[in-house]
Formats: C-alpha cells, sequence, structure tokens
C-alpha cells in the first residue's frame, strides 16, 4: 500500500451513492491522483463531477484529454469516451479516445484499469463498485497480473452486486470490502507517508 | 514527402513486458517501413495491437513484431490497426453547422480558399466541407488538401464511394449541418454502394503526409483535424499543432474533434476559442 501511485475506480448501477460514501471521507489533501469510470448515457452531458464536488472535499473534474494528473483530484470520464492514463516520464496525464465500446460500455473500466496497471504497475489500487455489468473484472486481472492490487464493495452493501462479484470471481487476490473498510485503509495510508508526499 | 525523425519527440519509459515489447515493434516498424507510430498514445495502442496480435494469430507482441518485419504485405494489412478511424460525414452535425455559419463566410473573403484536412482516413470529412462550400458557391475557388498515412484510406477517401447503408445516418447529419439541399441531390447509388459527384474531386487533393515526420506543405485558412491528436501523446500532439500554426495564415481556423482539447498544450495561447464547446479555435494575429 506505501507503494501506491494512483486510484483507479469503476461504478455503475447504484455506483453514485457508493461513490458519494467512499469519497466523501477523503480529505481535500489526499495524497494521490483518483480516476474514476461511472457508465453513464454516451449522449448527454454529465453532472457526475459537479454532484460529487457537492458532497466531497476533493477536487472533481471531467476529464480533458493530455490533462495532467495532480494529487488531490478526481478525474471523471466523460460521457462517450475512453479515459486512460498514459505514463509521461516521472508523471502521467489523461488519454481520452473514441475507440468503439469494449464489453458494450464506453467509458469501459477495463480500459482505464488496464491502462493505469501498465502506467504504474504495482502503483495501483483498483477499486469496484455497485454495478449490473462485468465490465473491470478482466481489467482487474491485468492490475494483478502487474503487481497492483483490487478491492470489491462488500455484496450485502452494493446496491447492485454484480460488478463487484464478477471482479471478485475473476480475480481471487481481490479484498472484499465494505466502504467504511476502504475508506479506512485508504486514510491509514495516508496517514504513514512521509510529509513531503502529503503536502 | 519522405521524412526524417523528428528529435524532440522523445518517448516515455515502458514498465511492463507488453509495452516494452510494443516499444521495440514501434522502434522496428519505424526502423523498417519509415512509419513512426513512438509517439501514439501508449493506452490506445495497447487494445490496437491486442487486436492485431488476436487477428495474426499472435501471443505475444514480439511474435507479432517477427511476422510485422518479414513480411511487408503483413505490415500493410497491420497498419489497419494501427490507424483504424471511425469517421462519418457530417459528424457532430452542429460542428458543421458552426463551420458553414461562422467560418466558411469568413473564408469567403480571400480570392482563393485552402483547407487542410490533415489525418482524412476514408475522407468523410472531406467531402463533407467540400458539399458545405458548393452550397455556399465556394467550391470553384476552394482546394481541400487531404493527408493521411494510410495509403489504403486515401483512396477510398479519393473514391467517394461509402456503403448504402450509412446514407441514412449521413443524411441526417447533414440536414442538422444546415444543409439547403437533400443528401441525394450529391450521389448517385450504384448497387449497394453510394457514389458521391466527382466534379467535386477537382477541387481535392490527396496526399501521403505524416504529422510524426512531415513538415508543412502549404499555406491554408483551415486546418481540419478531427480525432487523430487524441491518438497522439503529448509530444507528437505540440508537433501536429505547430505545423498546423505553421501552415495557417493570421486569423486562420483549427477545427477538432469533440474531445480534444488546446488546454494542455504548448501552443494554448497561439489560439483563440471561436466556439469552445465545438473546438473551433483561430490562430491570434
Amino acid at each position: 500500500m506505501e507503494r501506491l501511485k494512483i486510484v483507479v475506480i469503476g461504478a455503475s448501477a447504484g455506483g453514485v451513492d457508493a461513490l458519494i460514501t467512499l469519497l466523501r471521507e477523503l480529505p481535500a489533501s489526499f495524497h494521490l491522483p483518483i480516476m474514476l469510470v461511472l457508465h453513464v448515457p454516451p449522449d448527454q452531458p454529465s453532472l457526475l463531477s459537479q454532484v460529487l464536488a457537492f458532497h466531497c472535499e476533493l477536487q472533481f473534474v471531467e476529464a480533458q484529454d493530455k490533462q495532467p494528473l495532480q494529487a488531490g483530484w478526481v478525474y471523471c470520464a466523460p460521457p462517450g469516451c475512453h479515459m486512460m492514463v498514459e505514463p509521461d516520464g516521472q508523471d502521467a496525464y489523461v488519454s481520452l479516445n473514441v475507440d468503439p465500446p469494449v464489453n458494450l460500455s464506453r467509458p469501459s473500466i477495463d480500459l482505464l484499469f488496464e491502462s493505469a496497471a501498465h502506467a504504474y504497475g504495482q502503483g495501483v489500487l483498483a477499486v469496484m463498485l455497485s454495478g449490473a455489468s462485468d465490465d473491470g473484472a478482466a481489467g482487474m486481472r491485468t492490475v494483478f497480473a502487474l503487481g497492483g492490487q483490487g478491492w470489491a464493495q462488500a455484496a450485502d452493501e452494493a446496491a447492485v452486486a454484480t460488478m463487484p462479484q464478477a471482479a471478485l470471481a475473476h480475480n481471487p487476490r481481490c479484498k472484499e470490502m465494505p466502504l467504511r473498510g476502504m475508506v479506512a485503509q485508504l486514510l491509514a495510508v495516508r496517514q504513514a507517508m512521509p510529509l513531503e508526499m502529503t503536502a | 514527402m519522405c521524412g526524417r525523425p523528428d528529435q524532440s519527440l522523445a518517448t516515455a519509459v515502458p514498465v511492463s513486458d507488453f509495452d516494452i515489447q510494443l516499444h521495440l515493434l514501434l522502434e522496428g516498424v519505424f526502423l523498417k517501413y519509415q512509419h513512426d507510430f513512438r509517439n501514439y498514445s501508449r493506452s490506445s495502442l495497447r487494445r490496437r495491437v491486442q487486436q492485431a496480435m488476436d487477428h495474426f494469430g499472435c501471443t505475444t507482441v514480439s511474435g507479432l513484431q517477427d511476422k510485422v518485419l518479414n513480411d511487408a504485405e503483413l505490415f500493410s494489412r497491420m497498419l489497419q490497426f494501427f490507424t483504424v478511424q471511425h469517421s462519418e460525414m457530417f459528424r457532430d452535425p452542429q460542428h458543421f453547422r458552426l463551420l458553414a455559419e461562422e467560418v466558411l463566410p469568413m473564408l469567403a473573403t480571400y480570392p482563393s480558399i485552402k483547407i487542410w484536412v490533415a489525418g482524412c482516413s476514408n475522407g468523410e470529412e472531406v467531402w463533407s466541407l467540400a458539399i458545405l462550400l458548393h452550397e455556399q458557391n465556394l467550391l470553384e475557388r476552394s482546394v481541400i488538401y487531404a493527408t493521411d498515412i494510410n495509403a489504403q484510406a486515401l483512396r477510398t477517401a479519393e473514391s467517394g464511394i461509402y456503403a448504402s447503408n450509412r446514407i441514412a445516418q449521413f443524411s441526417t447529419s447533414y440536414l442538422e449541418a444546415g444543409g439547403r439541399r437533400s443528401l441525394s441531390d450529391y450521389y448517385h447509388a450504384a448497387y449497394d454502394k453510394a457514389v458521391f459527384d466527382r466534379s467535386m474531386r477537382r477541387h481535392m487533393v490527396f496526399a501521403d503526409h505524416s504529422l510524426a515526420t512531415d513538415n508543412v506543405f502549404s499555406e491554408v485558412h483551415l486546418v481540419s483535424c478531427r480525432n487523430v491528436l487524441i491518438y497522439f501523446d503529448r509530444r507528437l500532439q505540440d508537433r501536429a499543432l505547430r505545423l498546423f500554426r505553421e501552415s495557417l495564415v493570421p486569423r486562420g481556423y483549427l477545427s477538432l474533434g469533440s474531445k480534444e482539447s488546446l488546454a494542455f498544450s504548448a501552443h494554448v495561447d497561439a489560439f483563440a476559442p471561436l466556439h469552445t464547446e465545438q473546438r473551433i479555435y483561430q490562430l491570434r494575429a
């Protein structure tokens, strides 16, 4: 956990409430960038970043292509396109594309997770929240294969447990956790960071 | 327009085995075929290379590299995976409406009009622009330079022939874009194809040109480069934008795709947004 460089989150049906519960507990000074794919309709503007910003201390933005990643910011995938992370030396930035849907989804959680795995290896934490598809399960396999870790929202707590259950089924090392447990772990990691890394 | 590597384009250090082999594949392709994909966005390339591996029956990128480097014919098929684009006529109709209502009337003030469609792929955009120019009586004094690195796509673009099952969508978008007639005035149907009016072809120049390795070839009044820069990394995007800057007349126009942005480019201050949401910019004088 000390090696974490990025948190990537996938969510779908029932995901907004879970996101609010999870992210509102993280301070504005959170030490990592967070990238977030929520399945949204492709042809209308999404209010996701505004809704989450209303409840949370973190900064939220609908991601733009080539936007540099910064700690304490949450990058939300825009409707109708894929969002990935592109490494750039010591830094990284957002990469969008309009390739066809993957596994019926655009944005695709699989593509976000895979790109993070290739960019950061063991520095990735992939989190799967409530949802009704199996998008993200394959992406999480890549995360584990390249040394990262994964969490799935506990089935009894997820509004729709299909997606976190698929992640667990495909990834034996994926941890099933309640949102409260996720918050506690993320805050504990931050506490353990040397001061200059949390600034 | 033979290209040479651009020294300003350093690439990111690969982490995973897949990325290491991808890096080697791209270097090999460049050395052998002079097609430079080294500064394409890795996150977009991985999926495409994976699809090529599935298609050619390879389990590793190195296996694919072995085939690609030893079989020029296979490489030409591989090119379709590297460069596949999904375009439509009058894609994002509001964008074309703005071009017709706000940009073309300004271009009309020039004695002759030059437009560059960079990364034209199968040419849907080229023919769309020609139709808009025609409807404002501007096509006769216009030239559209349509460039791409994919010879097969250029041939399709030049033919102006599209599957007729795509025409309904094209027609809807044409009308939403403010088209003044019926799209069917511009093509004739032949079996399952729609063949666009050959007389418009006289105002188009199709050429092999790489935004990664080639340079500026003409002064132009409008550059349209839509859904190309998102597939480039930051450095290559900046190189392409430099070419557009050097190519455009003062106050010339730049049209980008709906998910593209100048905000994080080295050239952001060179352009003023004419319409931010529709990604139409104007070069500052």
